[in-house]
């Protein structure tokens, strides 16, 4: 009976939640967190139960309101649709563990808000991998892309003026999206994804269906921040408060990626984008240009945030590089750097918002060795995380650039391949600049005394910060060792078919 | 050619206001203005769906009895204006952010002009 | 002969796995030196007997292997300890017991900083270089060789002087690249070929592949591994790492990353690519042709250095090309003098390297031109440094002239007359950058105070240890470990083909 319920059951909770999140709040201040922290670790357990029945059962279909579709709204659990959502609460969740004290500290009136809509938030995101509906889709964009824009917007000084460019682009993705829709319902007249794959092979060679397909990319592209329509991303990383760019960075542009995967791969058909209309070709090489872009620039930052933020851009383009060759291969490489980025940026971000809690500030220049010896753990996380993105094996980045270039190899990509690769060592550069800085730099000493190892203070945060940091370290180094479990067990079950 | 122009005005009027909009959005400077673009903007999507379910010789989806049920040529396609009410609630919401975001903004530098904004910014 | 045949054991895994688990101990034990280095010290031994344990098995022709679990589908974290991998275990692991104890001289001579570090480092090193010998596939490889990059950089860097973290950023750049490539030619090779365990006589044997790509496969592994090995011009990160404390040196040149990569290229060559893809496609001749010119060129470089280490250095670059020609001349005489020049340099050098250290902590002198007659001060340590030098210019009985004799073997075998000449120059040049200095310290009188200072027997046992291995090793290279037989039949099974 519940296993049928599965499906809407993860959105349901976190829609739940934000209410009670609210209601409570009113009341109590201290209860908000409690009970967000609690809905999100029952939505995990449901995303987790809900994995291992799809995986061992089959996928789950929900009809909304009872409605059969095509007619009805859909709901499906997939393989795919499991593995995300799992990997996107799973993340939250230990966001969230740690965001007590940084929300105390940076927002400290805001906090039942803060809850709420990062509630809100996740309710978006779980519909939108969810549902099995086209416009029920965009309108799962739009709660996360709203609560997105807030959760941007409390923040430094300046948050709100990214958080207003954030919602001006973000709009005109959504919008695209809506737009490119249109057409696509025009010719095929359903919204379901099941029954428009069915109705469009067909109808392939209409312009109309063409400018559909253009459109929704785009608008896509924009969500996912693919190069050259990532220009809303740096600033609104960098100035949201570190807890919203922690919950961000991971997992937000990460689900257009799910909506492009999800569109082009289920929807359109794998043979139409990949021949006929080659929009798969035109993903890979502004991935590619992405990936170079971002490195590059993340090399020039001088704030820790800002700098992380433009690695996210480098590094939704390796997922948009998979995406883009429609390979078994490449997609195993784009959906387990989902993953392994999630685990990844989830923990540099924490790391940034460990450094802030602690010293107040993250601009490099000023690290020194102090950073080190105040705060161990972090930068030990802090040092496996980079070693992970660099893709240095045994660390989960390393496997997923490795199946990106069989990918790229398989289909003599080489220039792909060679992105692939030199990306790796723009990212050792720029993870090199900090991690030389933490670990080597004298501190420029205020008073000529000398400091003996152990007369310096631990500053290490607390452990509600610390040890959702180091799982995700820990996990980095776990989901590289066990990552072909993950991708025989999941991942391949989740291959389109017709890939 | 004149009838093909003529004969979708509708959508032209779509794309004038798609383009009116999004030049808004881009070239203006007062973030006002800009947020003024973006909803003649999703208007104009919004418009684009109404006009795609335009016919003639139909009337709206309520059953008559004077036309029949037999032949559903005869209604109007309700599904699109139904979305299309989901649209508008949508960006009537991102409305009310922006204007949310437009007050802080405004509170914290005291303008809403780009230049001086990115001026006061630094 | 017994056939080949393999057997499943955890004992390579240990063997990996034993300087590891020392590391959390050597990071909680920071405040009680004798304690953390007797971690290092039990650690050193405990490999050494692990591996030396899996030595008679890899003599009867039995390979002990365990899969531990897939790391990407189709390919396991495997480790095998084939008779080369033991080989090169057995020389890696022999070499860290003297350099451990060595290294507590050292770093408490010097009173060095960060001590706890630099042990924790040093023990990963070793679990890496073990890994990269048992690796069973190249994906293993390529992940320990990885490891083994990162773990030795907060050595090299381990003064943190300007010099020392410049000397670091050079040696990452370089390493960390030819990691890249290194990755690339794995993925290659398995979209080509489908399969990635090492294999004597070749992977790519038997397997039809264009001449392009061979060609192509070969030029990413060998700059993958080649920056390691050190090949000219792909050399120049490592006299700059030579800012590294002694024993850091000695570990790098003698023991771990420059081994760990002409072991590479051995793999590569033997394994991967095999006799005939190497030699129908011509990437042997220019595989030796680069070596040759890496011999003479490095050893005309270490003639005009004056620092004692860089020289060293140079005279290192030098030597391992010497396996890599070896290996290219792909006869069995040479691949097998090839193999045994892994451990018979390891052990000289080794042996220069710790007198190079010792003179230093004793006597604060690193410049030749400032070894007048600091053979009078320090007895035992010149004396082992006069041995070692010796084998290095490939005088007999030290153990450098029987790895000569098999290379100059193999090279009149090939009937190639080039490299011939190449061997004999370059053992010339050798006497001619290293018996300077014999005589500098001997024959010049000694400036300042006289009088016998040696360091400390902590550094000198050491020393002197390895500097009678390298002879005993030359008079009877059969000696303890059979690393002769050893070679032979490594370079049998893979020049041969198939079984030894």
């Amino acid at each position: 009976m519940i296993q049928r319920n599965l499906p809407v059951l993860i959105p349901l909770v976190f829609l739940f939640a934000s209410l009670v999140v609210s209601g409570f709040g009113i009341w109590k201040r201290q209860l908000a967190y409690p009970v967000a922290l609690f809905a999100t670790a029952l939505a995990f357990g449901v995303a987790l139960f809900g994995l291992q029945h799809v995986l061992t059962v089959g996928s789950i279909s929900y009809r909304l309101g009872g409605w059969s579709p095509p007619i009805g709204i859909e709901y499906v659990l997939d393989p795919l649709a499991a593995f995300f959502t799992v990997v996107i609460v799973g993340i939250a969740l230990l966001v969230l563990l740690h965001a007590r004290i940084v929300v105390e500290r940076e927002l400290p009136e805001r906090s039942v808000a803060y809850y709420a809509v990062s509630m809100l938030f996740l309710t978006g995101l779980s519909g939108i991998i969810i549902t099995g509906d086209l416009f029920n889709l965009y309108v799962f964009v739009e709660i996360a892309s709203l609560s997105g824009y807030a959760l941007v917007a409390v923040g430094e000084k300046q948050a709100p003026v990214a958080a207003f460019r954030y919602l001006l682009v973000g709009t005109i993705g959504a919008s695209f999206y809506l737009l490119g829709l249109c057409f696509i319902y025009l010719e095929s007249g359903s919204l379901n994804m099941a029954d428009v794959a069915k109705i469009l092979p067909a109808l392939h060679s209409k312009p109309t269906v063409v400018v559909g397909v253009l459109l929704i990319v785009v608008g896509m592209g924009i969500k996912m921040a693919l190069f050259p329509m990532h220009g809303w991303l740096p600033d609104a990383y960098t100035y949201a408060a570190s807890t919203s760019s922690a919950l961000l960075a991971p997992i937000g542009t990460k689900v257009a990626a799910y909506v492009l995967v999800r569109v082009l791969f289920f929807g359109f058909g794998v043979e139409y984008v990949r021949t006929e209309l080659p929009i798969a070709d035109v993903i890979s090489w502004l991935s590619a240009a992405g990936i170079i872009f971002g490195s590059v620039m993340a090399m020039a930052q001088l704030e820790m945030k800002r700098m992380l933020a433009y690695s996210s851009i480098a590094q939704i383009g390796y997922v948009g590089l998979g995406i883009g060759l429609a390979s078994p291969l490449g997609f195993i490489g784009a959906v387990l750097h989902v993953l392994n980025h999630a685990l990844m940026k989830s923990c540099l971000f924490l790391v940034a918002a460990n450094v802030r809690t602690s010293i107040g500030h993250s601009t490099i220049p000023s690290f020194d060795d102090s950073l080190r010896r105040q705060m161990p753990w972090t930068m030990a996380a802090f040092s496996v995380a980079a070693l992970s993105m660099i893709g240095i094996p045994p660390m989960a980045g390393f496997f997923s650039k490795w199946y990106l270039a069989l990918a790229g190899i398989e289909q003599s990509q080489w220039v792909f391949v060679a992105v692939i690769l030199a990306s790796s060592l723009l990212n050792a550069v720029y993870f090199f600049r900090v991690w030389e800085r933490v670990y080597l730099r004298r501190p420029v000493e205020k008073h000529p005394v000398v400091h003996s190892e152990s007369r310096i203070e631990s500053r290490e945060v607390r452990p509600s910060m610390l040890v959702p940091t180091t799982v995700l370290a820990i996990g980095i180094l776990a989901m590289g060792l066990l990552n072909a479990l993950v991708v025989e067990l999941i991942i391949r079950k989740a291959i389109p078919p017709g890939l | 050619m004149i009838d093909f122009v003529i004969g979708h005005y509708g959508y032209w009027f779509v794309i004038a206001l798609l383009t009116i909009g999004l030049w808004g959005m881009l070239a203006k400077k007062n973030l006002v203005k800009k947020l003024i673009g973006m909803n003649i903007f999703q208007a104009s999507v919004i418009m684009f769906y109404i006009a795609s379910t335009t016919k003639w010789n139909a009337t709206v989806p309520i059953i008559d009895p004077a036309v029949g049920s037999a032949d559903a040529t005869h209604y109007i396609n309700p599904l699109p204006h139904t979305l299309m009410l989901t649209a508008i609630v949508v960006s009537v919401a991102t409305t009310g952010v922006a204007f949310a975001l437009l007050i802080m903004i405004y509170r914290r530098f005291k303008t809403l002009d780009e230049p001086t904004l990115l001026e006061r910014m630094k | 002969m017994s056939p080949a045949e393999t057997y499943q054991s955890v004992v390579p895994l240990f063997a990996v796995l034993v300087s590891l688990v020392v590391v959390p101990l050597i990071l909680v034990s920071a405040q009680r030196p004798n304690l953390r280095e007797s971690w290092t010290i039990g650690a050193s031994l405990a490999k050494f007997g692990l591996v030396a344990s899996l030595l008679p098995h890899a003599l009867a022709g039995r390979t002990a292997e365990v899969r531990l679990l897939e790391i990407s589908p189709g390919i396991d974290f495997a480790l095998r300890a084939d008779p080369f991998g033991v080989f090169f275990a057995l020389v890696a692991s022999g070499l860290w017991v003297f350099t451990s104890f060595y290294s507590i001289g050292y770093v408490r001579g010097l009173n060095e900083h960060k001590q706890t570090r630099y042990f924790a480092s040093f023990a990963v090193c070793l679990s890496a270089t073990v890994g990269v010998a048992f690796a069973a596939n190249v994906l293993t490889f390529v992940v320990f060789y990885e490891v083994l990059t990162v773990a030795t950089y907060p050595l090299v860097i381990h003064k943190e002087t300007p010099e020392a973290i410049s000397g670091g950023r050079k040696y990452l750049a370089y390493t960390l690249t030819a990691g890249v490539l290194l990755i690339a030619a794995t993925a290659w090779t398995y979209q080509v070929v489908g399969d990635l365990d090492f294999r004597a006589g070749g992977l790519l044997e038997g397997k039809s592949a264009s001449v392009e790509t061979v060609r192509g496969l070969f030029l990413l592994f060998i700059l993958g591994v080649g920056v390691k090995a050190a090949i000219m011009p792909l050399h120049s990160w490592l006299p700059t790492a030579m800012v590294a404390p002694t024993p850091v040196s000695a570990l790098l040149h003698a023991v771990a990353v420059v081994k760990a990569g002409v072991f590479g290229v051995v793999r590569v060559v033997g394994f991967v690519f095999g006799p005939s893809a190497m030699s129908a496609f011509g990437l042997s001749t220019i595989l030796a042709i680069f070596a040759g010119a890496t011999i003479i060129i490095a050893s005309l470089l270490a003639l005009s250095e004056d620092n004692l280490k860089r020289r060293l250095a140079y005279s290192t670059i030098g030597h391992l090309s010497y396996v890599v020609l070896g290996t290219a001349l792909l006869t069995p005489a040479s691949f097998a003098g090839g193999v045994l020049h892994i451990a018979n340099h390891a052990a000289m050098k080794i042996t220069l390297f710790f007198c190079a250290g010792a003179i230093y902590v004793n006597l604060h002198k690193e410049n030749v031109s400032e070894l007048d007659g600091i053979g009078r001060a320090m007895p035992w340590t010149m004396g082992a440094f006069t041995l070692a030098a010796a084998g290095l210019a490939g005088v007999p009985p030290v153990n450098g002239f029987v790895s000569k004799w098999y290379l100059g073997l193999g090279a009149i075998e090939a009937d190639a007359q080039l490299p011939l000449v190449v061997l004999l120059l370059g053992g010339l040049l050798s006497a001619g950058y290293l018996i300077p200095i014999v005589y500098r310290a001997f024959f010049r009188p000694m400036a300042g105070e006289k009088g016998t200072r040696e360091a400390s027997a902590l550094m000198v046992v050491p020393l002197v240890l390895t500097a009678t291995l390298s002879v005993a090793l030359g008079l009877a290279p059969n000696l303890f470990v059979h690393l002769h037989d050893l070679a032979m039949n490594i370079s049998r099974s893979v020049i041969d083909g198939g079984t030894p």
